[in-house]
């Protein structure tokens, strides 16, 4: 894996987001070749504003995609199953996954895979863990009795599938699951631990969310942070693309 | 990029790289318009799978929801309390000529005048959409004949008039027809003005106090019948005293009925009111305050002599007085002047002023579900303003139907 680690959360955030960019634009994407971006499943379709609203006024509404190509997972679908079987197909017919972006929870979770998930789980109906749903009652007002149960979500297999994964991790509240994540043993009750087995990991955080791991592992991958900042500069545009495509090379792989 | 709207094929237009009002601030949002009417975008992007097909870049202005002029006597020549055989077009022409002020809607405005100029009159104001043609017309506003004599201000003598006798029946015989009135102003201390005050009421016509000797008790009485606005603060009424604030004193009444708001016009050209006193009445009650103009017709002509109805006024720079004498009679300032002035002399933001001419009017009249906001399915009737709120160009209904000349100013 390469672990980056920043000062903060707004450093964090702008060197995953330059990376991001540098990886859509070196990939070349066109018409037919989709730059497949996942995201983890956010809150069930049930409650109609909250998550089309945070994914349209923290994403969409500020990009030029397509609204045909974006793929969200319909909590309301009549047969849950078959909506989570097809939307592995709509996967694979994209091309698969070329780069998941997504965070974790305390509790080590990667989309909505609680503790005790299979690590080889597909797209499926997931019960959600007490912890997960406290959280989510801020967007039903504070009352617990709201906040749906189940939720749909892409498994710790299919984000193991994709050919690069990218984990954000701010803030020390999540410490603990960091350091369970990349110094523990991989297990299934910290699910984002799976991505030790992954080619292409790329964990972003800031310090506050090193502060569970040993000092000679967070020595380690910050001297590494000159090779690391090569991936987001030069930060690349389509526009020069064209040129420039056939000499860009990775500095260096896992 | 492919449009696939399922619920209409009418163009979409997206004004980028702008900041518009909404929830009473200035946001960096896009503004989508489909219709004439203002668009919800993330609705047309999950529900239908739409994008806009026109996208216009704003170069970083404000966009506002357009002014709304609800006194206005005339303006470029034209007065409205004349019954001239070209009235038509007379009307025609301001409403027009106002768009390049920010003006997308008004409420032509009648001085006290004999009765057979009501009944030439009224029936050629027709309340319509605005557009290319001009501003929309929202409704007459009736200022008189039933107001105080001893509080006329530029209104002629010899036209005033008392309901004591019919009450709503005589107001009806002057006036001839309420099909296309939609504020009448009169003086509660007037006797029966209570009945009158609830039948028009009754009629969705909005009631305002104004030229008029009531006290406070009078006035508080009145807005408990109906009355919700009042004409020009300050011009042609009792001045505020302490024991008794008189109408002023509604700004602060406690009598006021539940969910109910009282209005008040200010026409804040830098004459009419001292700015001392246009801040008093705005930080005592700033969510009522209706920025108007009460332009005449020398509006926008250069000065001399103009008629408004049946008087003879004089111009001289911003001042208009009755000719001869140094009573105030109508303005010549124009709805964005107004807004301008407003905010230096009150030191309000921007949004306060560019509300006070547009959302105030329309929660007054009871249109805000459709004008006076950005909201998604309003009518798309906006501005585009620079940071010192010049109007660059005006909207109605999504089609520009003004643009500042570049060339020009």
């Amino acid at each position: 894996m390469k672990l980056i680690i920043l000062e903060n959360y707004s450093q964090a955030s702008e060197w995953a987001a330059k990376y991001i960019r540098n990886r859509i634009v070196q990939f070349g994407p066109g018409p037919g070749r989709f730059f497949t971006l996942g995201l983890p499943t956010g809150l069930p379709r049930d409650h109609p504003e909250s998550y089309h609203s945070f994914m349209w006024n923290n994403f969409f509404k500020h990009i030029d995609i397509s609204p045909e190509n974006v793929h969200i997972l319909d909590g309301n679908a009549p047969d849950l199953q078959a909506e989570c079987d097809a939307f592995e197909e709509k996967i694979k017919a994209a091309g698969g996954i070329e780069l998941f972006v997504g965070g974790i929870g305390p509790d080590g979770h990667i989309a909505f895979n609680e503790p005790g998930s299979s690590l080889v789980s597909r797209t499926r109906v997931k019960t959600l863990a007490m912890d997960t749903i406290l959280a989510n009652a801020r967007f039903f007002d504070g009352d617990l009795s709201k906040v749906p149960t189940m939720a749909l979500t892409v498994g710790v297999g299919t984000v193991m599938d994709a050919r690069e994964v990218m984990i954000l991790i701010t803030g020390a509240h999540k410490a603990f699951a960091l350091y369970k994540a990349i110094e523990d043993g991989v297990n299934h009750m910290w699910t984002v631990s799976a991505f030790q087995q992954h080619p292409n990991t790329v964990f972003v955080c800031d310090e506050d969310a090193t502060l569970e791991l040993k000092v000679k592992t967070v020595k380690y991958f910050k001297g590494l942070m000159l090779v690391h900042n090569k991936l987001v500069e030069p930060l690349y545009s389509m526009k020069e693309m064209g040129a420039e495509r056939s000499q860009a090379k990775k500095p260096y792989s896992d | 990029m492919p449009s696939n709207k399922s619920v209409s094929d009418a163009p979409i237009v997206q004004f980028t790289n702008c900041r518009i009002l909404r929830d009473h601030q200035l946001q960096r949002e896009d503004l989508w318009v489909r219709e004439g009417k203002i668009l919800n975008p993330e609705k047309l992007f999950f529900d239908e799978k739409g994008s806009a097909d026109v996208q216009l870049d704003c170069k970083d202005s404000i966009i506002a929801p357009g002014f709304i002029d609800v006194q206005i006597n005339g303006g470029f020549g034209v007065d409205f309390s004349l019954a001239t055989d070209d009235f038509k077009s007379g009307i025609d022409l301001v409403s027009q000529k106002i768009l390049s002020h920010g003006v997308t809607s008004f409420c032509p405005t009648l001085v006290t005048s004999p009765p057979s100029v009501y009944h030439q009159v009224l029936p050629q104001i027709n309340v319509r959409n605005g557009g290319t043609h001009g501003a929309g017309i929202l409704g007459a506003h009736l200022e008189g004949p039933f107001i105080s004599k001893e509080k006329k201000g530029a209104h002629p003598e010899h036209c005033l008039r008392t309901f004591e006798a019919g009450a709503f029946q005589d107001l009806l015989a002057t006036y001839g027809s309420l099909n296309s009135v939609q504020i009448v102003t009169l003086a509660p201390e007037m006797r029966r003005s209570s009945e009158v005050i609830r039948e028009l009421t009754k009629r969705g016509i909005c009631v305002s106090l104004g030229h008029s000797v009531a006290n406070l008790s009078q006035a508080e009485e009145a807005v408990q019948h109906g009355a919700t606005f009042i004409t020009h603060l300050f011009n042609a009424m009792l001045p505020f005293h302490h024991r008794d604030p008189g109408i002023v004193g509604l700004l602060t009444s406690d009598k006021i009925p539940a969910g109910r708001r009282v209005f008040y016009g200010m026409i804040s050209d830098g004459i009419h009111t001292n700015p001392a006193a246009l801040r008093i009445a705005h930080r005592a009650h700033p969510k009522g305050l209706v920025l108007v103009t009460d332009a005449i017709a020398g509006m926008g002509l250069a000065p001399g002599r103009h008629t408004l109805g049946q008087q003879v006024v004089e111009i001289d720079g911003l001042n208009t007085y009755i000719a001869g004498t140094k009573t105030l009679s109508g303005s010549v300032a124009t709805m964005d002047t107004c807004v301008r002035h407003f905010q230096e002399a009150t030191g309000c933001s921007v949004e306060t002023a560019l509300e006070a001419a547009s959302l105030h009017p329309a929660q007054l009249l009871g249109i805000e579900h459709k004008k006076g906001t950005l909201n998604y399915d309003s009518d798309a009737d906006f501005l585009m303003l620079n940071d010192s709120l010049y109007v660059q160009a005006t909207y109605i209904a999504g089609e520009e139907v003004w643009r500042q000349d570049v060339s020009g100013m």
